[in-house]
């Protein structure tokens, strides 16, 4: 295939991971920002909301427009309610210690992805786009389903910055992630919104992993490398700045696309670990981030 | 202690325990048939103990083998049944010792590290994903314990494992491909694009297939490994050259639909001839959304999905015992499709080792009596087609400790697979890279 052509390919490619990973490491990003806890559960919840999709799904027949709509609503909204679930009954508990929430997330990881083995089964099991269009350029085609899914993850982010930066409630959160104890002084309920925030960010990763799981198919292992992932994009963005998210998800979604596609996956891999362990030398904060106060 | 989750027993009178009714009234129908039919093995040759058989079974009941060791559970479940009901091995009764290897190479080593040490099975068998078997077949000659794998992968055949590991249910990978090449030069073209996982088992396709093709004036134009882990498949289609005639795959694991939707989605109506090994859609129906394009395309199958009607009667005898229907799913549920071309590899293993139980005179897992046991397989020459191999007839090298059998080409026609040729044993022979019988047990 011509250069051209191949570069439009990867380019769609890097920009479908993009979209889904900017999604994914908001949600771990923004978990870190408010409440300074590193989240390793984070993938799981992705995992969660993708068994979770294929349950919709199945559950309506008809047009499979009609069980993805219900997936990507009831689908968050069951993991954010047990990510809030998980909030209340283990990290509050813990008082947000950064050490023993690490180790706690890491309990939650192994608990989340062991049920879903149990209960929905060790099988990679599909879901039916809600969209099935295919658009054929004069080299290659292309699934229409993935460029929805693009347009979608914008809409979500756009929507999720509205929130942050333009409503009572964001505002509530920055002010908690600014400043916990004078936010607590002004009446604000920190308790409250840790345990929002939390819910928040399974959510935005359940959101995701219904966007992909048309691609891809449920698996009970699937939250691995989104995790990883969005750790990497995190760390390069800078935790807990939105915008860096979404620009470090998109050099990692298009770096990786371009770099597999030209090169080896393999070779795009080590480049995206290379540029975090230089961030975290040269700029520990990422590339958005600001220094703690 | 044994955790009971892990293990499941089938009792001696050959009713499950635990499992659920996996065989379906099929089953029930088979097994009927099946005591009508079965000699009564028992009865000449009196065991000298009545204490069970005890075969360890490693199996993919989690990770990404999943959908391969849920049917190699439920077949070889079914075998056993099957073999109980007829008197069992030399008059005694099977038991059968399931451990999960999470489709781990490491755990893998550990399960056969079990099996010998905790469980004290008389052999371990069942193992399917080439890296788990090349990871667990040193540890099981160092314990001595005679390992019988269904597998596909040439590593058995290259003898570079070890006297212990065999393979006499399932012809190799080698084997299998070589045979393929000279009727894809002829009816599909002779330039030939690869796309394979990149580790043992598409190394073996890519090294094989590559060298077979050579030798029928075919050439393969280019190689496009993918790693095992890949979610994501259409960045590697635009590497697929222009010239290409014949575009094979073969692919495993939970991202299999993935890249055959993929595949669609880039070529459309528009595409090469696209010849793939049923791997890349085993346990996945051909009817699924976004795989029209296959039709028309060919397929490798060692044991046809769905049933011709002209199937012998053991074709029907299998199907029932194993509890899949004419479509190749399971009768209980027909979106759970089998992994047809893979798993009656069991079946005819746990024949072949009963066979060399019975002629060896096999009592005890002492190393005398293990000794006898694995000359009596090394000294295989033939498996005739019938019940006990419902694939079809074989022949096996003892020195390799591989079997060779028939291979089939299948065309999709209206979402189903339709064998167009049956090649012949001799088409999948090669020249032996060695000969486990020289080294010491």
């Amino acid at each position: 295939m011509d250069f051209g052509p191949y570069l439009l390919l990867a380019a769609l490619e890097g920009l479908v991971t993009a979209a889904v990973l900017a999604l994914t490491a908001l949600g771990l990003s923004l978990v870190f920002g408010v409440m300074r806890i590193v989240n390793v559960a984070h993938g799981e919840f992705f995992m969660l909301g993708a068994v979770l999709a294929w349950g919709f799904t199945s559950l309506l027949t008809g047009h499979p427009a009609l069980g993805f709509a219900l997936a990507m609503i009831g689908s968050p909204l069951i993991v954010g309610a047990i990510a809030w679930l998980a909030e209340r009954l283990v990290l509050r508990r813990l008082h947000y210690d950064p050490e023993a929430t690490i180790v706690a997330t890491i309990g939650l990881l192994y608990i989340i992805q062991q049920l879903a083995l149990s209960v929905y089964g060790p099988e990679a099991r599909p879901v039916t786009a809600p969209v099935t269009f295919r658009i054929q350029f004069p080299w290659f085609g292309y699934a229409g389903y993935k460029l929805l899914v693009v347009g979608v993850s914008i809409l979500f982010l756009l929507a999720t910055w509205f929130v942050i930066a333009r409503t009572r409630i964001g505002l509530i959160m920055r002010a908690t992630q600014y400043d916990r104890e004078t936010a607590q002084a002004f009446a604000i309920p920190v308790d409250r919104v840790y345990a929002g925030v939390f819910a928040a960010g399974a959510m935005l990763a359940a959101m995701a992993a219904v966007l992909i799981v048309p691609i891809q198919q449920a698996h009970y292992l699937m939250g691995l490398d989104p995790l990883l992932l969005s750790f990497i994009v995190v760390i390069i963005g800078g935790l807990g700045s939105l915008k860096g998210t979404v620009f470090a998800a998109l050099l990692i979604g298009m770096s990786d696309g371009m770099i597999s596609v030209f090169f080896s996956p393999t070779l795009a891999k080590i480049l995206a670990t290379l540029l975090v362990a230089l961030v975290l030398v040269y700029r520990p904060q990422g590339l958005f981030g600001e220094v703690a106060q | 202690m044994t955790d009971p989750s892990q293990v499941s027993r089938v009792d001696p009178l050959g009713g499950l325990t635990r499992r659920r009714l996996l065989t379906g009234l099929g089953a029930v129908a088979g097994l009927a048939a099946g005591r009508r039919w079965a000699p009564r093995w028992g009865g000449a040759a009196q065991a000298a103990t009545s204490a069970p058989i005890k075969i360890g079974f490693q199996a993919h009941r989690t990770g990404i083998g999943a959908a391969y060791g849920r049917w190699y559970e439920r077949v070889t479940h079914a075998a056993v049944k099957f073999i109980n009901a007829g008197g069992g091995i030399a008059g005694r009764p099977v038991e059968l010792i399931t451990e999960d290897d999470g489709t781990d190479p490491k755990r893998g080593a550990e399960v056969v590290e079990k099996m010998a040490t905790q469980h004290h099975v008389d052999v371990t068998f069942g193992t399917l994903f080439s890296h788990v078997v090349v990871g667990s077949a040193p540890r099981a000659g160092e314990l001595k314990m005679p390992y019988f794998v269904v597998s596909e992968g040439y590593h058995v055949a290259s003898t570079k494992l070890n006297r212990y590991v065999f393979q006499p249910g399932i012809t190799d990978v080698r084997s299998q491909v070589m045979s393929m090449a000279p009727w894809v030069s002829n009816h599909l073209g002779k330039k030939v694009t690869m796309i394979f996982p990149d580790y043992a088992f598409g190394h073996d396709h890519r090294d094989f297939f590559a060298t077979a093709m050579a030798a029928h004036g075919g050439e393969v134009i280019e190689k496009i490994a993918i790693p095992p882990t890949e979610r994501s498949f259409a960045k590697y289609l635009p590497k697929i050259p222009r010239q290409t005639d014949v575009l094979y795959h073969v692919m495993v694991g939970p991202g299999v639909l993935t890249f055959v939707k993929e595949l669609g989605e880039f070529f459309g109506s528009k595409h090469p001839e696209i010849f793939g090994f049923i791997d890349s859609l085993e346990a996945v129906d051909i009817a699924t959304p976004g795989l029209e394009f296959l039709e028309g395309s060919y397929f490798w199958e060692a044991h046809p999905r769905y049933m011709s009607a002209d199937a012998p009667e053991s074709e029907t005898f299998y199907r029932d015992a194993v509890g899949v229907n004419h479509e190749g799913a399971s009768v209980s549920d027909p979106k759970d499709i089998s992994t047809y071309s893979h798993m009656f590899g069991c079946w005819e293993t746990l024949f072949v080792l009963k066979e060399a139980i019975e002629a060896s005179g096999y009592q005890s897992p002492t190393p005398a009596d293990k000794q006898k046991l694995m000359e009596a397989v090394e000294a295989m020459t033939t498996f005739e087609a019938g019940r006990e191999h419902p694939q079809g007839d074989k022949i096996f090298n003892g020195k390799l400790h591989q079997s060779f059998g028939h291979q089939y080409i299948s065309k999709v026609e209206g979402a189903k697979l339709k064998p167009v040729h049956r090649t012949a044993i001799e088409d999948g022979l090669y020249e032996p890279a060695g000969d486990y019988t020289t080294q010491s047990f």
